[in-house]
């Protein structure tokens, strides 16, 4: 295994396009390293791109939103008061990733690229209409984050593709989001069902919606048909059961020992109330 | 495999070695540097035994490769005692009997030491939250949690 460190994403890029063998890039390396490990995946270059400049920023764009390095662990992540204020559910997502040691090095672009349908950072990126920067071969180009998985371990990214940045929109008034999983325990388990809302207000009235469900279908999910249960009403009983019945309508889970089809079935439309409720509070600038 | 000459700070000295960019910094650690300190328990990230800072960020040395330490600063448990006076922290494991086995101790050690650097006040559900990813198979968790609670007191008591 070859070991780089480049300073630009141009030459990581470079270097994952010209490496013939197996490739990876290495961020916080909390899966990376486990997969080395296990001789699941040994990869013959590894490209660290934490040597990059800006990889450990956090910063606000022109537009009002923010631009995240690719660095940014969970604990620095967690530890941006303004991020955190804005952003609630993203950042919650992210801090249920692991125990204190792993957030000291595991990022948000490491989780949604590792392509795991349970990452828990990914359906808060997703429901806030998050988007990637990737530097390729030949040049820059924009992604939605919801485009970014392409099934269990897979991505979309061609070979010597880099994700350079992670971008959340303008939060803007009245608006909130939240991220909840179930796991059968407190801590350090992976997420049988993870559902985010994001939404804004208009008085008592729902304006805009996403939501987004993990761990029930091969890849992380944006639920259109939720997000328009939404649209319109006031979270009243009868548009979160509409949500509840969109929501499980997209379920397409596995059956495993942490859940079965329809244990996560039902649990989906339990989880995407719960956090709707907690979204829209935030909204209203309830703590 | 060509190896890498990699130099780095562990407890305040400077130290070099060679690695193959395979191996963690717990290898290197404990077959490089003969810092047998951190415990390998699980080589996953699971069980904490591995715990060290790098850069003042608490990490399991497992998941960390040891290239990665190049120019950084690593404090591992054998930094935590003053030459033969024990920390807070460690005489309050003994006298709260907060360990058995001891494997997974050294782990708990950097960790509670890392949170009462950030947190001198920590709650008891702060302290069990921020040692969820040590794990012990031993004591049962309530003693090391009053040890860790008994050491914070003293400290703050001495500032
Ligand atoms: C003990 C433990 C507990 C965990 N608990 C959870 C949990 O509760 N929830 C959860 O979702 N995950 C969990 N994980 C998995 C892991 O911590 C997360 O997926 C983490 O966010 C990965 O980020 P990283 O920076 O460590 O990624 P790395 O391991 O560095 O990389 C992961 C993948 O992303 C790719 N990659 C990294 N950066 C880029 C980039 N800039 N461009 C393109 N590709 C890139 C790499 O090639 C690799 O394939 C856990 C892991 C451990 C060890
Ligand atoms: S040995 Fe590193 S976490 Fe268990
Ligand atoms: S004392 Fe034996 S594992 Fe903790």
């Amino acid at each position: 295994m070859k070991y780089h460190t480049p300073s630009t994403f141009e030459d990581a890029s470079a270097l994952a396009a010209s490496a013939p063998g197996v490739t990876r890039f290495l961020a916080g390396g909390t899966d990376v390293l486990v997969q080395l490990r296990a001789e699941i995946v040994t990869p013959d270059d590894l490209i660290d791109i934490k040597h990059i400049p800006g990889v450990k920023e956090i910063a606000r764009t022109k537009d009002g939103g923010w631009r995240i390095g690719v660095a940014v662990s969970g604990a620095e992540l967690g530890a941006h008061a303004e991020l955190v204020s804005e952003w609630p559910g993203v950042v919650e997502g992210m801090e249920l990733v692991g125990s204190t040691q792993v957030q000291g090095r595991a990022t948000l672009v490491g989780n949604l690229c590792n392509g795991s349908p349970a990452a828990d950072s990914v359906p808060g990126l997703v429901a806030a209409g998050a988007t990637v920067t990737i530097t390729g071969p030949g040049g820059t180009r924009e992604l939605a984050v919801e485009e970014v998985p392409a099934g269990p371990g897979k991505t979309s990214l061609a070979k010597g593709e880099v994700i350079s940045a992670v971008h959340l929109p303008p939060r803007g008034d009245n608006a909130g989001d939240a991220y909840l999983r179930f796991i059968p325990r407190t801590e350090m388990d992976i997420a049988v069902v993870g559902a985010a809302v994001s939404l804004r207000l208009d008085g008592d009235t729902v304006t805009e919606a996403r939501v987004a469900l993990g761990a029930v279908a091969p890849t992380v999910v944006l639920v259109s048909d939720a997000a328009a249960a939404l649209i319109g009403s006031s979270l009243d009983d009868a548009a979160l059961d509409a949500l509840a019945a969109a929501a499980t309508a997209a379920c397409n889970p596995i059956d495993d020992k942490r859940g079965t089809v329809e244990f996560r079935t039902e649990v989906a439309g339990v989880l995407v109330k719960r956090a709707a409720r907690i979204a829209y509070a935030r909204a209203k600038g309830e703590k | 495999m060509t190896k890498v000459h990699v130099t780095t700070t562990v407890n305040g000295e400077e130290v070099e070695f060679l690695a193959d960019p395979r191996e963690t910094l717990l290898d290197c650690l404990r077959d490089k540097l003969d810092m047998t300190g951190a415990k390998e328990g699980c080589g996953t990230g699971d069980c904490g035994a591995c715990s060290v800072t790098v850069d003042g960020t608490l990490v399991c040395s497992c998941l960390v490769l040891g290239v990665e330490a190049q120019g950084k600063k690593v404090e591992t448990v054998e930094g935590i005692a003053d030459g033969e006076e024990l920390h807070p922290l460690q005489r309050k494991f003994i006298e709260h009997a907060a360990l058995q086995c001891g494997i997974c101790t050294p782990g708990f050690l950097v960790a509670a030491k890392n949170l009462l650097e950030k947190n001198p006040d920590p709650t008891e559900t702060e302290i069990r939250y921020w040692l969820a990813g040590n794990l012990c198979r031993c004591t049962g968790y309530d003693k090391i949690i009053r040890a860790v609670q008994d050491a914070a007191a003293e400290m703050r008591g001495a500032a």
